[in-house]
């Protein structure tokens, strides 16, 4: 590891104040992809600026259907939050099968969002709960907010302060994962908001990163049916290709998880 | 046997301090002085040097050295060898590259090193070897075996026309040639035996102490073999006569075969402390340069031919095998293809020709070596997928196909070297078949298609031999050197046992098993026996610990050396007792003169021993004997592994369901510890299997290096294994030993395949069984 300086953030608008002094800072929530990339000196941060002292950061609430995630909250928060597995169960199983143990008590719903890693969870499980992220400066909506592999819309200074969605009809979340690595080779997020409003978030797959299976939902017409996906096609051509799967493969995985987690979904 | 003698499960008493966290592993040691190296390595898989530059690395802060593969070699630091000389079937011997511990002209491989930085810490001489600028003229690398041999292939070493090593053979070719073209049946398959990285929890690690007054040095090292270090760094390497070195091997975390060998890192640390005047250097490989640099294994790509006459039984099996060294010759790289591999293609099976060629050959990647079962997995995969594949294109059960054929009578001479002393092939598949409820598969593969999914069957029976080796036969087929064993038992004064092995233990479990040969004689209780063992200073000699030889043969020099302290304490028994010497009995810590109530306790026969009393006319005090114990044969532990899959036709994914494991061992010692071996070794087969892939791309980049991309098999990959025993004594020890260590990584990969194949309903399948592969193979068939 390179040196750096730490510091930690009093609150937001210290974070943003601390940011804008660091030569390259970065924020540190978990630290569960960052440390590892410095450690192996692949990223080299002049300025760490931790933000998971800041108060009320890691909060949870959920006030009937309303739910809002502080960008602290770790992912064993999220998976272990009562009031949370009652109106969206899909969200918590999701965190409970990041990483390991150790990761999900580290790791937070922010980091991963803001790193926007195209194997991670999080970001199909945003798309399909249109959710919104919440910034120390706006809200923006999920699908505005991921813009490429490792790609976001926040600006330099900018840091998630929580994300909001309402709590789907019902939602599930179906994971392929990487035989090595565990992280989504592909994982399909399906909400269904009722008034045939479905929605359909693919991640691990493209290489474009998280994505909205527009196609996926249209051919469901707003009725929860794994039978009307066997006709979609998964276009080869958008996929990430490496050791562990070509791009046919991942396409075939993406429908797979699909139909399972509409079946997951529908009950 | 007592309850801590031969066949207890004796609890492991090294446990205690591993599980703890008081294991004191190399990088644990800390000494004053201590220094840090950091080497700069090759980000390219071949290229020339042209250039060092260290101005300003040689400036940064802590740093006390820099050095080259030049300063090296001009410090008369030799070469390093690959210790057992084949000869191509011309006559002609191996043409070895050379390979300097630093590179001086060229680089070979990804990670071969090209500069060492000796700095005050750690940090220091990674951001100055990080400094250090080399310039290099990046030349073609070539990856695959066979692209190497072509004649416009990149040449990696001048010694090595079209980079082949040897091109060997073994076995009658004519006769095995019409054998197969006079067969009713004929089965052909081409396969691949993927490169694996051992990848042992413990990461390769040296600390070299040098004394300048007394012009001496020591090394903490990960090895297996510590004096075996010695040796080479000193006979061939030049860095120290074996009197002015001490190779110490404190707690080794595992080496599955890759810490057998002297590495480039250990030699430029000795050498390294001298030169730079400093009082010692360490180094500890990350876990990326573990990847890079530790020895990889297997990598083979063989033809094989097998012919059937009309009641199936074999008559002849032809093998052509192109096997990948990497960029350099490892220390026992040469005979794992030939005489660790080939010999073994006979099975368990009655055949009376066969033939195989093998051609080695560098490429540019890291050198690849003996691992978990060197040669022996590689064999069996060849014949036990053959013999699966040959029952289901003859239209026959793959059990009594192999039935038919099995070697029944021992002794059993097979036309590649060896001879099979004895065994039960058909019990271990009875004990398998039952196990697994073979009968009833069919009512399950039903049972499964109904959810969707496609069940399998595939069993595998395993021939190995181990306790190696014979040292008049292993130097007669090229070997550098004996692979005898010595042990030493020193009675102390007060009846405690101390145990001197020349054996080592990374993971065995030896401080437990040894300690109960003792028990098992004395009738002592374990926590008055010690084993000592990973030091040259306090072992006299010893060849160390691989091929799963501490059984056979370690132990065997133990029993030897028991021997001679028993005669002797019974003597003066006897003396003290006023008995004759064949009455003398020693039980459960007494020593009794047979039929009669005059005993003595063990601890006063060895005071009387060592206070010299009383003892018999002209013998001489003390209590401690030695023995070299080399054995007579090799020996042969076989079984019959079944595994039943089933695989999601959707995504290629596979579930084992269920893993039998019947064994024979021969005697067992501590039956607890030899079922941790079959798990242990079952894992890494099925990791073979299913998941582990050592992958290079056309550059030579390593793809796979890191867990990220390197898939290692965990609990949740693996069932619960079902592991039995059955026995048949090795006629070639004292104790009937054959050896467990391996027996699990070479049996288990071709009944996991054979399993897949039959549940997927084709044979075109590789390794690793990866879900891509697998939803591939499922794809290529429909």
């Amino acid at each position: 590891m390179y040196e750096t300086s730490y510091s930690r953030a009093k609150d937001a608008s210290d974070a943003a104040k601390k940011m804008r002094a660091a030569d390259d800072g970065k924020f540190l929530a978990g630290g569960m992809t960052l440390l590892p990339t410095m450690k192996q000196r692949l990223a080299a941060p002049s300025d760490l600026i931790d933000v998971t002292q800041i108060k009320d950061i890691d909060d949870i609430n959920v006030t009937r259907k309303e739910v809002t995630i502080g960008a602290g909250a770790t992912h064993a928060a999220v998976a272990s939050h009562a009031k949370l597995m009652k109106v969206c169960p899909s969200i918590c199983s999701l965190a409970s099968h990041i990483g390991d143990p150790a990761v999900r008590h580290r790791g937070t719903i922010g980091g991963s969002i803001a790193n926007n890693d195209p194997a991670a969870d999080y970001p199909a499980a945003m798309i399909a709960l249109d959710a919104t992220i919440v910034t120390n400066k706006r809200k923006i909506r999920a699908e505005k907010f991921f813009t490429g592999m490792f790609e976001t819309a926040l600006k330099d200074d900018e840091m998630i302060k929580a994300v909001t969605f309402t709590a789907p009809k019902s939602g599930a979340y179906a994971k392929f994962p990487n035989p090595a690595s565990r992280y989504a080779m592909a994982g399909v997020f399906v909400a269904d908001h009722g008034k045939k409003d479905i929605r359909v978030g693919v991640t691990g797959a493209s290489s474009d990163g998280v994505y909205r299976a527009n196609d996926m939902e249209k051919a469901m017409g707003g009725k929860l049916s794994s039978e009307a996906l066997d006709g979609c096609e998964v276009d080869e051509g958008a996929m990430l290709s490496d050791i562990h799967g070509s791009a046919a493969y991942r396409a075939n995985l993406v429908k797979v998880m699909a139909k399972r987690a509409v079946d997951a979904a529908a009950g | 046997m007592g309850i801590e003698g031969i066949g207890a499960r004796v609890l492991r008493k090294e446990d205690k301090r591993f599980i703890t966290g008081k294991g004191r592993y190399t990088d644990d040691h800390k000494v004053a002085g201590m220094h840090y190296a950091a080497f700069v390595r090759s980000p390219h898989a071949h290229a020339k040097i042209k250039k060092i530059n260290i101005k300003d690395a040689s400036k940064m802060s802590g740093v006390v050295g820099i050095f080259n593969g030049k300063e090296l070699t001009g410090d008369g630091i030799g070469n390093i060898i690959c210790g057992w000389m084949i000869h191509s079937k011309d006559g002609s011997p191996m043409n070895m590259g050379a390979w300097s511990a630093l590179a001086t002209e060229y680089v070979r491989y990804v990670g071969d090193a090209v500069a060492v930085v000796i700095a005050e810490t750690q940090a220091e001489a990674t951001a100055a070897a990080e400094a250090v600028d080399v310039d290099y003229k990046v030349l073609k690398a070539v990856i695959n075996p066979e692209e190497a041999m072509a004649d416009k292939a990149p040449q990696l070493h001048p010694e090595a026309a079209n980079n082949i090593i040897y091109d060997w053979e073994i076995g009658e070719e004519a006769a095995t040639d019409a054998a197969i073209a006079g067969a009713a049946n004929v089965v052909e398959m081409e396969i691949h035996n993927n490169r694996l990285v051992p990848n042992p929890m413990e990461p390769r690690s040296a600390l070299a102490q040098y004394d300048a007054a007394e012009d001496h040095f020591t090394l903490h090292t990960t090895s297996q073999n510590p004096h075996v270090a010695r040796l080479v760094l000193s006979a061939f390497y030049q860095v120290a006569p074996e009197n002015k070195l001490r190779v110490i091997a404190p707690d080794v975390g595992g080496g599955f075969g890759s810490k057998i060998y002297i590495y480039p890192e250990e030699i430029v640390c000795l050498w390294a402390a001298k030169k730079a005047g400093v009082e010692a250097v360490k180094w500890t490989s990350d876990r990326s340069e573990a990847f890079l640099t530790d020895a990889h294994g297997r990598d083979h790509v063989s033809k094989a031919t097998m012919g059937f006459d009309e009641n199936n039984k074999i008559v002849g099996f032809k093998v052509d095998t192109i096997a990948n060294l990497g960029a350099y010759m490892s220390l026992f790289s040469s005979s794992v293809p030939t005489y660790l591999y080939a010999t073994l293609l006979s099975g368990q099976y009655n055949i009376q020709n066969i033939h195989c060629n093998v051609r080695t050959v560098y490429t540019n990647t890291a050198p690849v070596d003996a691992y978990r079962g060197a040669g022996r997995p590689e064999a069996t995969y060849l014949v036990e997928r053959m013999m699966e594949t040959a029952a289901r294109q003859l239209g026959v059960d793959p059990a009594e196909l192999r039935r038919a054929n099995f070697v029944t009578e021992f002794p059993h001479q097979t036309p590649v070297i060896m001879c099979y002393d004895a065994g039960d092939y058909g019990a271990s598949m009875d004990a398998a078949m039952e196990a697994v409820d073979y009968a009833g598969f069919e009512k399950r593969r039903k049972k499964s298609a109904k959810k969707g999914m496609l069940r399998g069957i595939g069993m595998s029976c395993y021939i190995e031999a181990c306790g190696i080796a014979p040292s008049a036969a292993v130097g007669s087929l090229g070997a550098g050197v004996g692979l005898w064993e010595s042990a030493e038992v020193r009675v102390n004064p007060v009846g405690t046992v101390e145990i001197l092995t020349g054996s080592h233990s990374h993971g065995q479990g030896h401080e437990t098993t040894f300690g109960q040969l003792v028990s098992d004689r004395f009738g002592l209780p374990s926590e008055n026996i010690q084993v000592v063992h990973g030091d040259t200073d306090k072992v006299q000699f010893g060849m160390g610990t691989y091929g799963s030889r501490s059984g056979a043969v370690g132990m065997s020099a133990i029993e030897k050396a028991l021997d001679k302290v028993e005669a002797k304490a019974k003597k003066i028994a006897a003396h003290m007792l006023e008995a004759s010497e064949g009455d003398i009995e020693i039980k459960d810590g007494e020593v009794s003169v047979k039929g009669t109530d005059k005993k003595l306790l063990w601890h006063e026969v060895c005071l009387g021993a060592y206070t010299g009393h009383n003892l018999p006319e002209g013998m001489e005090p003390g209590l401690k004997e030695g023995a070299f114990y080399d054995p007579t044969n090799f020996t042969f532990p076989a079984g019959c592994y079944i595994c039943e899959v089933e695989v999601d036709p959707n995504t290629g994914t596979t579930t084992i369901e269920k893993f039998v494991a019947a064994d024979d061992f021969g005697k067992i010692i501590n039956p607890m510890i030899v079922e941790g071996q079959v798990h242990g070794g079952l894992a890494q087969g099925i990791g073979q299997a299913l998941m582990e892939n050592a992958v290079y791309d056309e550059s030579g980049q390593l793809l796979s290096a890191s867990y990220m991309d390197y898939t290692m098999p965990r609990a949740d990959d693996l069932p619960s294994f079902d592991v039995s025993t059955t026995e048949t004594a090795c006629p070639g020890n004292p104790l009937g030993i054959k050896g467990c260590g391996e027996a699990g990584a070479i049996g288990s990969p071709p009944a996991v395949i054979n399993a897949i194949t039959n549940a997927i309903g084709h044979n075109n399948l590789s390794m690793p069984a990866s879900p891509q592969n697998v939803w591939a193979a499922i794809k290529a068939g429909e």
